[in-house]
């Protein structure tokens, strides 16, 4: 037995990677220099990069803060920077930066609409994460009511009365179901409470507030603007158009053929319709169609459009949903007893609305980016605010300045959007992937 | 009218303030607040400050309106609106005047049934050249690229100009003054043609406006006025003479300065008594109190401090009153006699 073979008896210790393979210089090479090819890609990206950079950093920085106009600004830059310096003139932000986020909103009443927003998203926070305690959702049920009376002011009395109709409603519900059935106890409890919005709670209102005047001081919605304007028309478009769009795709699905012709019929009128259009309807047709002297909010008209507008694209997104469902979970939920809205609720929609999500996203981010259209029909949004600010003598020629702000204030609502609905999507993971 | 401003009601106490037989005059004054159609932003003539309060040329008159009707300057609601906007916004009542530089044509007088009362700014359709093109008169400028904004009365005035002189161009479609600022001064068009006052306020924004230039051509009429509805002849009138008003104490020396002073007691000028309403009974015929011509001078000037103050050389703009210089002096304001 003399020409064994050599058999290590034990074992080698563990080394570390080479260094070339590790760490920064690995991450290098591995990414960045892995081939001839990927060199020369290096390479010519980081010189674009740099080029890029090279223009647009000294724009950044070379700036002026403190100026009172656009000349002034040069003149500053040229000063600080030399002759032919170009730089960016941030001191129209810093003078107009309360106007672009709330429009002509009064500055003694800010804190309306910033706590408006707070208590929005102490709102929204129970439904978008679920880890939050259930019992908040009672609290967000009353948001609908208390936003509006802070943004718009006045008096208390009005909310309260309109939430009154859902009480009145509510009673009429369980007085009328008990002797005529749940069908007539629907119909009483929506004939109470229309009745009551429509001909009572006014009124009601108006009566009580001058017995106990309680009430915030009336802002008119011509005084709206900037990001609250579009923050505004945004969060009721997507909060009320995902209610709405479910219903449509449901209807639009649905054996019974008057119901599915008006949501077909409506889906595809409103997505045959440019939204400039039906802003164009809202601000300037209904003039001549309501009586004269009519005073129809000319804010509210715009959200009904822009929430119709984004319910019909959401159908659309969800009807994707629930034709990606395999036709055997409807089945199962059919086996298993469970009547229409039941299945609904429990099988077909939490999968069909999961599988939706960056569709739904991608409409949210649509409509919030497409309230910047309402400047076309007046109203202040940040680019119509943008062009007036430009109409005063001292910022006339400004242009990258606002837009930059205008474009990073978007940036920074849509990028969150999109991460919330990554974060929600890498939570609802379950199966199929 | 009880101003609920909830938006849930707004849909239901929609029909307020029945307007039916009412005249605007008893309307504005029942609101207490005139509401006054403006620009959405335009060098000069509208545009709001830091704090949301809106100044200009147009603005100007608006107050003088107020002031006349209500006698109060600030008793305002400023409606802005876009060259779309502004005539069914007129036309459906949700103003009551606009003054938003809007040109008088006679279509827009018959056809749309409003009634311009006046002129407050002659203005007219010019050039913009960087003089290094070595251009001195828009007939030079056969085949030069034209930035042009679409679907204005500037677009058809500036085709009949070239087919006239049989010289050809070719457009460059813009949508905005901002954005033709950015294309001219990046040089995607040879020359930019809008009106002459925007050309003004345009160029004193360049970083250096002296190498540009205005060629001398000026190629359309543009009068620019304050409009109201047809079928409210009290209110056109009201509208008419509190521009002629203003135009007129400019004429008499009545400023913002001495307008108290004068009409504190009857002057030596019988018809400036009667503007102030120290003579004659003026205010009474038209349905406003005597002194609604002092207040409307009050709120900003006189036609001519005005005009110096929010678009004359002093400002930015910097224009010159040309066509604008009363009559006497040259120009073509020229009120009628109040008697």
């Amino acid at each position: 037995m003399a020409d064994l073979s050599y058999v290590r008896t034990e074992m080698v210790p563990e080394q570390a990677p080479p260094p070339s393979s590790v760490g920064v210089l690995g991450w290098l090479r591995e990414n960045l220099f892995s081939g001839w090819f990927n060199v020369l890609l290096t390479l010519l990206s980081a010189a674009f990069i740099t080029m890029i950079l090279a223009a647009v950093l000294p724009w950044l920085f070379h700036s002026s803060w403190t100026a009172g106009s656009l000349n002034e600004c040069r003149q500053q830059i040229a000063a600080a920077y030399g002759e032919h310096a170009e730089g960016a003139c941030w001191a129209v932000i810093r003078e107009r930066h309360l106007q672009l986020l709330f429009g002509f909103y009064p500055s003694e009443l800010y804190w309306r609409p910033v706590l408006a927003f707070v208590v929005t998203f102490l709102a929204l926070a129970p439904v978008l994460f679920p880890a939050l305690p259930r019992k908040m959702l009672w609290g967000s049920v009353l948001v609908p009511f208390l936003v509006p009376w802070l943004l718009w002011g006045g008096t208390l009395w009005l909310p309260l009365t309109v939430l009154a109709g859902f009480g009145l409603g509510y009673v009429a519900l369980r007085g009328v179901s008990g002797l005529a059935g749940g069908l007539g106890g629907v119909v009483a409890a929506a004939a109470v409470a229309v009745l009551w919005w429509l001909f009572l709670a006014g009124p009601v209102a108006q009566g009580a507030h001058a017995l106990f005047p309680l009430g915030l001081e009336p802002v008119p919605s011509r005084q709206f603007g900037g990001f609250m304007l579009s923050i505004t028309i945004g969060v009721v478009a997507i909060t009320l158009s995902l209610p709405i769009g479910i219903v449509l795709a449901l209807g639009r699905q649905s054996d019974l053929f008057i119901l599915r012709t008006i949501c077909v019929g409506f889906i595809e009128f409103v997505r045959g319709v440019p939204l400039i259009t039906l802003l164009f309807v809202a601000s300037v047709l209904l003039n001549y169609f309501l009586p004269p002297g009519t005073n129809f909010d000319i804010i509210l008209r715009v959200i009904i459009m822009v929430t119709l507008f984004a319910s019909a694209y959401m159908a659309e997104v969800i009807r994707g949903g629930l034709a990606a469902l395999p036709k055997g979970q409807y089945e199962a939920a059919d086996a298993l007893g469970l009547d229409y809205w039941k299945a609904q609720r429990l099988i077909i929609m939490p999968q069909a609305l999961k599988i939706s999500i960056p569709g739904i996203v991608s409409t949210f981010i649509g409509v919030f980016k497409d309230t910047t259209l309402v400047s076309i029909i007046g109203l202040f949004d940040p680019i119509g605010l943008s062009n007036a600010i430009r109409a005063d003598t001292n910022w006339n020629g400004i242009v990258w300045e606002l837009y930059g702000f205008i474009a990073l204030m978007f940036f920074v609502f849509c990028f969150s959007m999109s991460r919330y609905s990554m974060y929600l999507e890498r939570k609802l993971q379950t199966e199929r992937r | 009218m009880k101003n609920t401003v909830f938006p849930g009601v707004l849909v239901v106490a929609g029909l307020a303030a029945g307007v039916a037989g009412a005249t605007t005059l008893e309307d504005v004054q029942a609101r207490g607040k005139l509401n006054c159609g403006i620009n959405t932003g335009l060098v000069g003539f509208a545009a709001p400050d830091a704090n949301g309060e809106w100044s200009g040329f147009d603005v100007a008159y608006c107050r003088a309106l107020a002031a006349a009707v209500l006698g109060d300057p600030t008793a305002i609601e400023f409606v802005s609106l876009t060259g779309k906007t502004r005539f069914t916004a007129l036309a459906s009542g949700e103003i009551d005047a606009l003054s938003r530089n809007t040109t008088w044509t006679y279509s827009r007088d018959v056809d749309l049934k409003f009634t311009f009362v006046g002129v407050n700014y002659y203005d007219g359709q010019g050039f913009i050249v960087p003089k290094a093109l070595g251009v001195n008169s828009a007939k030079e400028l056969d085949g030069a690229t034209v930035c042009i904004q679409t679907g204005t009365t500037t677009e058809l005035n500036l085709a009949d100009f070239f087919r006239a002189n049989n010289i050809g161009y070719e457009p460059v479609p813009i949508e905005t003054n901002a954005e033709a600022q950015q294309q001219y001064l990046a040089g995607a068009c040879d020359t930019y043609t809008t009106d002459a006052s925007g050309l003004a306020a345009t160029r004193a924004t360049f970083e250096d406006p002296s190498a540009h230039t205005i060629l001398p051509e000026i190629i359309s009429k543009e009068p620019l006025g304050p409009l109201v509805r047809h079928g409210d002849d009290q209110w056109a009138d009201i509208a008419r003479w509190t521009l002629n008003a203003l135009i007129a104490a400019e004429e008499f020396g009545v400023t913002s300065a001495n307008v108290d002073e004068m009409a504190s007691a009857p002057t030596d000028n019988p018809e400036v008594n009667r503007l102030l309403g120290t003579e004659g009974n003026l205010g009474e015929m038209i349905g406003l109190p005597a002194d609604w011509a002092v207040k409307a001078i009050k709120a900003g000037g006189n036609y001519g401090e005005i005009f110096e103050r929010t678009i004359g050389e002093s400002t930015p703009v910097g224009l010159a009153r040309g066509l604008n210089a009363q009559w006497a002096e040259g120009g073509l304001m020229y009120a009628p006699p109040f008697r």
